[in-house]
């Protein structure tokens, strides 16, 4: 696969789409149900150059960029003060575990109860949702700490505040990243579902529910295309900013 | 083996290291227990001022536990350790880790890495630069210190965090196992690095290590550790004149020493 260079990763795109193609060609399934990649694509263009998906595309953005904020304003610190101490952690180390792994969907309707149907509600659930998973990162990243850098920091006279500081917070910023990245896409599922809820009027999840009712399955597919993309692109920017700023990570 | 306080170094009639000068760490009563495992117990020592002192002994004997202790990375359980009458935190030392990868900082550029434990000092931003520039020079060392860390070889890296704790100028200098995980050709360089470094600065140090032909090569006095909990098994003087080279390590001088604390190992193992 070498011979193809830096071409290699398109082998799948190409593969993929020619698949949907053969199977709309030969009707797998209907085609009001499986429409052909091309009128998809058609459908982005015309949604996302002034019409209502762009829209709602702006809508997604800005619910799962304040949640991811908000979760980082959230869970950074916590995680940072939890992670600092080994006992503190343990104390809380259960709780956090339990609603790390409890569905924030399933949250949903109690958001719903205490703050109403509107845009505040969702972006609630998903900076709940989130935080938790970038707690539960940065408190690991701060606890595995490599020892050796922390004594090589204490026996150059670093106070215990110097040393939390210069050193377990840059220890813990890979694995924060690793939250920060894991805690957007939860953030991105949880707004999607949550635009799909009564009392939304738009965004990405309210589009592809909207389209599907009105059975315009290829401006379905094209929203579901879109969020894909969002997703994809949200995880791609947190992987460039790693990158540039956590240069050592991984080496 | 006397149990009793600094005699317990002159026990096997080696010559003492009080005869080689003042003291510039003093031991005594010196207790560390991991557990049920006891390292240390009741351990006293004196290591002489601006000489170079080699700790080696048997895996898991404490060499490494007694550097912790002095530097105070590990708590004793009992016991004091001074630094010409002072306690540790009012003397200037410098610690080398054998994990150069896991000491050095890798979001600091090198020369930040040695700039680094300047910080706690009070010198102002001008001097500091200085320093980092005489030691360079003194050193000569050409490695470009605008690259981070893990952008330089095992040794490089080494060779920073040596200059890391020397940028203070300690009176004092720990090695743990330096050189252990670096290659042999480069071992063979960076102790003759070390050397030069002591016959120029003629800083206190204290030396562990796993390797009996390097801690003699490049000791005043080697002090072989017993187990369990450790005793000094012989506090032995090289006598070799500086500089050693390759050419020594074959000399008889040099055989001679290194077959007796061999001899004294190899006791104490069975000892044990």
């Amino acid at each position: 696969m070498d011979r193809f260079g830096p071409l290699t990763p398109l082998i799948g795109v190409v593969a993929l789409l020619l698949i949907w193609q053969l199977a709309y060609w030969v009707e797998v399934v209907d085609r009001v149900l499986l429409p052909s990649p091309g009128s998809m694509f058609v459908a982005v263009w015309h949604g996302m150059t002034g019409g209502q998906l762009l829209l709602d595309f702006f809508r997604t953005i800005e619910r799962t960029s304040l949640s991811i904020l908000y979760a980082g304003i959230i869970g950074i610190p916590l995680g940072i003060a939890l992670g600092s101490s080994v006992p503190v952690y343990r104390s809380v180390e259960f709780v956090v575990d339990f609603f790390r792994s409890t569905p924030a969907s399933a949250v949903f309707p109690l958001f719903l109860a205490i703050s109403g149907p509107g845009d505040a509600t969702k972006i609630q659930v998903a900076t709940f949702g989130a935080s938790l998973v970038i707690l539960f990162n940065v408190a690991y990243g701060v606890m595995n700490a490599r020892k050796t850098r922390l004594q090589a920091a204490q026996v150059m006279g670093a106070s215990k505040l110097r040393v939390l500081t210069d050193v377990m917070l840059f220890e813990s910023l890979p694995q924060t990243f690793v939250g920060l990245r894991n805690g957007v896409s939860l953030a991105l599922i949880i707004v999607i579902v949550a635009e799909m809820f009564i009392g939304s009027v738009d965004g990405l999840g309210h589009n592809v529910l909207d389209n599907q009712m009105l059975f315009e399955m290829p401006r379905m597919y094209a929203a579901i295309f879109v969020a894909g993309a969002l997703g994809y692109g949200f995880n791609l920017m947190f992987l460039l900013i790693e990158r540039r700023y956590v240069h050592w990570s991984g080496r | 083996m006397a149990e009793d306080a600094p005699a317990s170094l002159h026990a096997t009639g080696a010559s003492s290291p009080a005869a080689a000068g003042e003291p510039h760490i003093t031991i005594r009563g010196l207790s560390k227990a991991f557990g049920e495992a006891v390292i240390y117990d009741g351990f006293d020592l004196d290591i002489p001022r601006g000489r170079f002192v080699s700790v080696f002994g048997p895996n898991g004997c404490g060499k490494s536990t007694l550097i912790n202790l002095v530097a105070g990375l590990l708590e004793p359980d009992a016991g004091t350790i001074r630094f010409g009458g002072k306690r540790l935190r009012d003397t200037n030392f410098g610690y080398v880790f054998q994990n150069y990868r896991e000491a050095l900082f890798p979001w600091m550029r090198s020369i930040d890495n040695i700039r680094y434990p300047l910080k706690f000092r009070n010198i102002p931003r001008a001097e500091r630069d200085t320093r980092v520039e005489r030691l360079v020079d003194r050193l000569g060392v050409t490695l470009d210190l605008a690259k981070y860390p893990y952008q330089l070889s095992g040794g490089q890296q080494q060779l920073v965090s040596i200059m890391r704790s020397l940028v203070i100028e300690p009176e004092v200098l720990f090695l743990d196992e330096p050189f252990s995980a670096l290659d042999y050709e480069m071992t063979l360089f960076m102790r003759d690095q070390l050397q030069a470094l002591f016959m120029d600065t003629r800083t206190t140090m204290v030396f562990v290590s796993h390797d009996l032909e390097e801690a003699v090569y490049l000791a005043d006095d080697v002090m072989l550790l017993s187990r369990g909990p450790a005793e000094i098994a012989d506090y032995v003087t090289v006598g070799i004149p500086r500089p050693r080279t390759a050419a020594t390590i074959s000399e008889s001088a040099f055989v001679r020493v290194k077959a007796h604390c061999l001899d004294v190992f190899q006791k104490t193992v069975r000892e044990a």
